[in-house]
């Protein structure tokens, strides 16, 4: 277990190390960053020393590694637009992307298990038939149309909720709602199937043989086995989760880190871009890490090899 | 079986909507009209109503539809491509160059499709062909991964080992006898990616990057529609219906089509 640990910890040591690569390469991609910042009408007599004073005017491997060395300080430059350390404006969103997100995924673990597990207990009845139902539909909803149509209904006609912002419980509902439907279509589906792959299985014939109750059965012995691939997917969709944060945030004027990036890149701030693009790529890839390491508790063989 | 029925007339439905939209349309999707503009559903000549120029509803939403088509398919095709042949090669070559192709599709799905896409077309551009272009490049990572694996289980099958042993060529064993093989994953992933490129598309251009206005984009025709969200729910209900029942019968035709080729990929 140690060396696995170890093993997965250096890979995502490697995986945050290259996405940072990745972000630099994002950087010079951009085009000249001075040409970005200064106004047209400037001298070229201007541009070379800007471009002198900034180090652009090194060899690339040096920026590289002046770029390495300021961010591992958590320095990615200041914002052009608010005049602040990028990494800080990043830091002081994240807390309430990290809540709509977390709160979509209590939402989708309360909603969508117990809909998958339901739907593979009593297949083809009138539940399971109106869960699959729901389950495509919300999987080919767009959020942000959904997003809208829930604004129209609850917050225009019926004023209930209220448009958009922070402040109360109101304010997280429908963007909460909006974020988890398509995470939990997909992890009802798959509850579903892996729930009747592992209810076909003989240990559960077993199970039940030996006199075991309904709930004990389907709690302890099918579930625990259908539980790694749904974990696995929630896992991987973690990444879609932040990405849907992104425009959940915009249609709800949250002011998460999703719509600093989308602000960002509106106003070409790059280095507020860089630092929440790194920001989402290490977040997931240490849910990902998490999610691997939960699998030696679902199994304990996971723990032997 | 239904559910298939379902899938495949939606999807003939909005090409047959794309391909006839000149046919279709009651009105040029950007003559505007300031007399008659932000008309509800149901005012005659405009089926659908007008937006806030007073622009036919019904003939954008038409016109869009051949947009979003024609972004999934240069999408699909593109990554499709791209992913497919650089799968086919790290699978069947397994030295170096493949491992780097390989890790660098891991660090590429480290973040977010939709971020990715995004930040590339601000990169590379607003407009039509380049949110093709990021699409395509934030998306090849899927093929090449699924292809990768098929191949790999392929090539040890004895077919391929017999045809090695006739003296077969590695591109001719590749491309007549491994290829053939994964050719229906190949179709399958692309059915089931094709309804995340179009979403995709329209919610980038809905934040306001890829296809800009006037176009009839199904996107930024509800970015628009925001502004009006109070007096004119319609601009943004028909869009929004046309982009959900594409995806939906995509989705459908998608999952038949991966039900009947390979079980195995069922999610």
């Amino acid at each position: 277990m140690r060396v696995y640990l170890l093993a997965r910890l250096a890979q995502t040591l490697l995986v945050v190390f290259l996405s940072f690569t990745a972000v630099f390469g994002l950087v010079r991609l951009t085009g000249d960053p001075v040409l970005l910042f200064m106004p047209t009408d400037i001298q070229a007599k201007d541009v070379d020393e800007f471009r002198q004073r900034l180090g652009l005017n090194d060899p690339l491997a040096l920026q590289y590694l002046r770029f390495l060395g300021s961010a591992l300080r958590g320095d990615f430059g200041e914002s052009l637009r608010y005049k602040r350390p990028a990494m800080g404006l990043v830091l002081d969103r994240l807390p309430a992307t990290l809540l709509l997100a977390a709160t979509a995924v209590v939402l989708t673990l309360v909603l969508a298990v117990p809909l998958g597990i339901i739907s593979a207990v009593r297949r083809d009845t009138f539940v399971d038939h109106a869960g699959t139902l729901a389950t495509v539909l919300g999987q080919a909803v767009p959020g942000f149309w959904l997003g809208l149509m829930l604004i129209y209904v609850f917050s225009v006609q019926l004023r209930w909720l209220p448009t958009g912002g922070t402040g109360g419980v109101s304010n997280l509902v429908m963007p909460s709602i909006v974020l988890a439907v398509f995470f939990a279509a997909r992890i009802t589906r798959l509850t579903r199937s892996t729930m009747l792959d592992a209810l076909g299985e003989e240990f559960v014939l077993t199970a039940r043989a030996k006199g075991l109750g309904a709930g004990r059965v389907i709690g302890k012995h099918a579930l625990r086995n259908a539980a790694i691939p749904v974990l696995t997917l929630a896992g991987l969709e973690v990444g879609q989760l932040l990405g849907g944060a992104v425009i959940t945030e915009t249609i709800f004027a949250w002011p998460g880190l999703g719509r600093l990036t989308v602000q960002a890149l509106l106003n070409r701030d790059f280095p507020v871009v860089l630092a929440a693009v790194f920001v989402t790529s290490v977040i997931y890839t240490l849910i990902n890490l998490i999610v691997d390491l939960a699998y030696g508790w679902l199994d304990p063989r996971v723990r032997v090899a | 079986m239904t559910r298939r029925a379902i899938g495949v007339g939606l999807t003939l439905a909005v090409i047959v909507a794309a391909l006839a939209a000149p046919w279709l349309a009651p009105h040029d999707p950007a003559r505007a009209d300031f007399a008659h503009g932000l008309r509800p559903p149901g005012t005659p000549g405009h089926p659908l109503g007008t937006d806030q120029l007073g622009r036919d509803l019904l003939a954008r939403v038409l016109y869009g539809a051949r947009l979003a088509l024609f972004i999934g398919i240069c999408t699909v095709a593109a990554t499709a491509v791209v992913g497919g042949l650089l799968g086919l090669v790290t699978g069947f070559v397994e030295r170096w160059p493949s491992a780097v192709i390989m890790r660098l599709a891991d660090v590429q799905l480290s973040f977010p499709f939709i971020l990715l896409a995004m930040t590339i077309n601000v990169i590379v551009g607003l407009g039509l062909r380049n949110i093709i272009l990021s699409l395509s490049a934030a998306g090849w990572v899927v093929y090449a991964r699924v292809v990768r694996g098929e191949v790999l289980s392929v090539k040890q099958r004895d077919f391929v080992h017999a045809a090695a042993a006739l003296g077969a060529g590695r591109a001719r064993l590749l491309f007549r006898h491994v290829l053939p093989n994964v050719a229906p994953t190949i179709i399958v992933v692309a059915s089931l990616q094709f309804s995340q490129f179009i979403v995709a598309e329209a919610a980038i251009s809905f934040l306001g990057f890829g296809v800009q206005p006037p176009t009839p984009a199904w996107g930024s025709m509800l970015a628009e529609s925001r502004d009006f969200l109070y007096v004119a729910w319609w601009l943004a209900a028909f869009p929004g219906a046309a982009l959900a029942l594409t995806a939906l019968g995509v989705n459908l035709l998608g999952d038949s089509l991966r039900d009947s080729f390979d079980p195995k990929l069922r999610v």
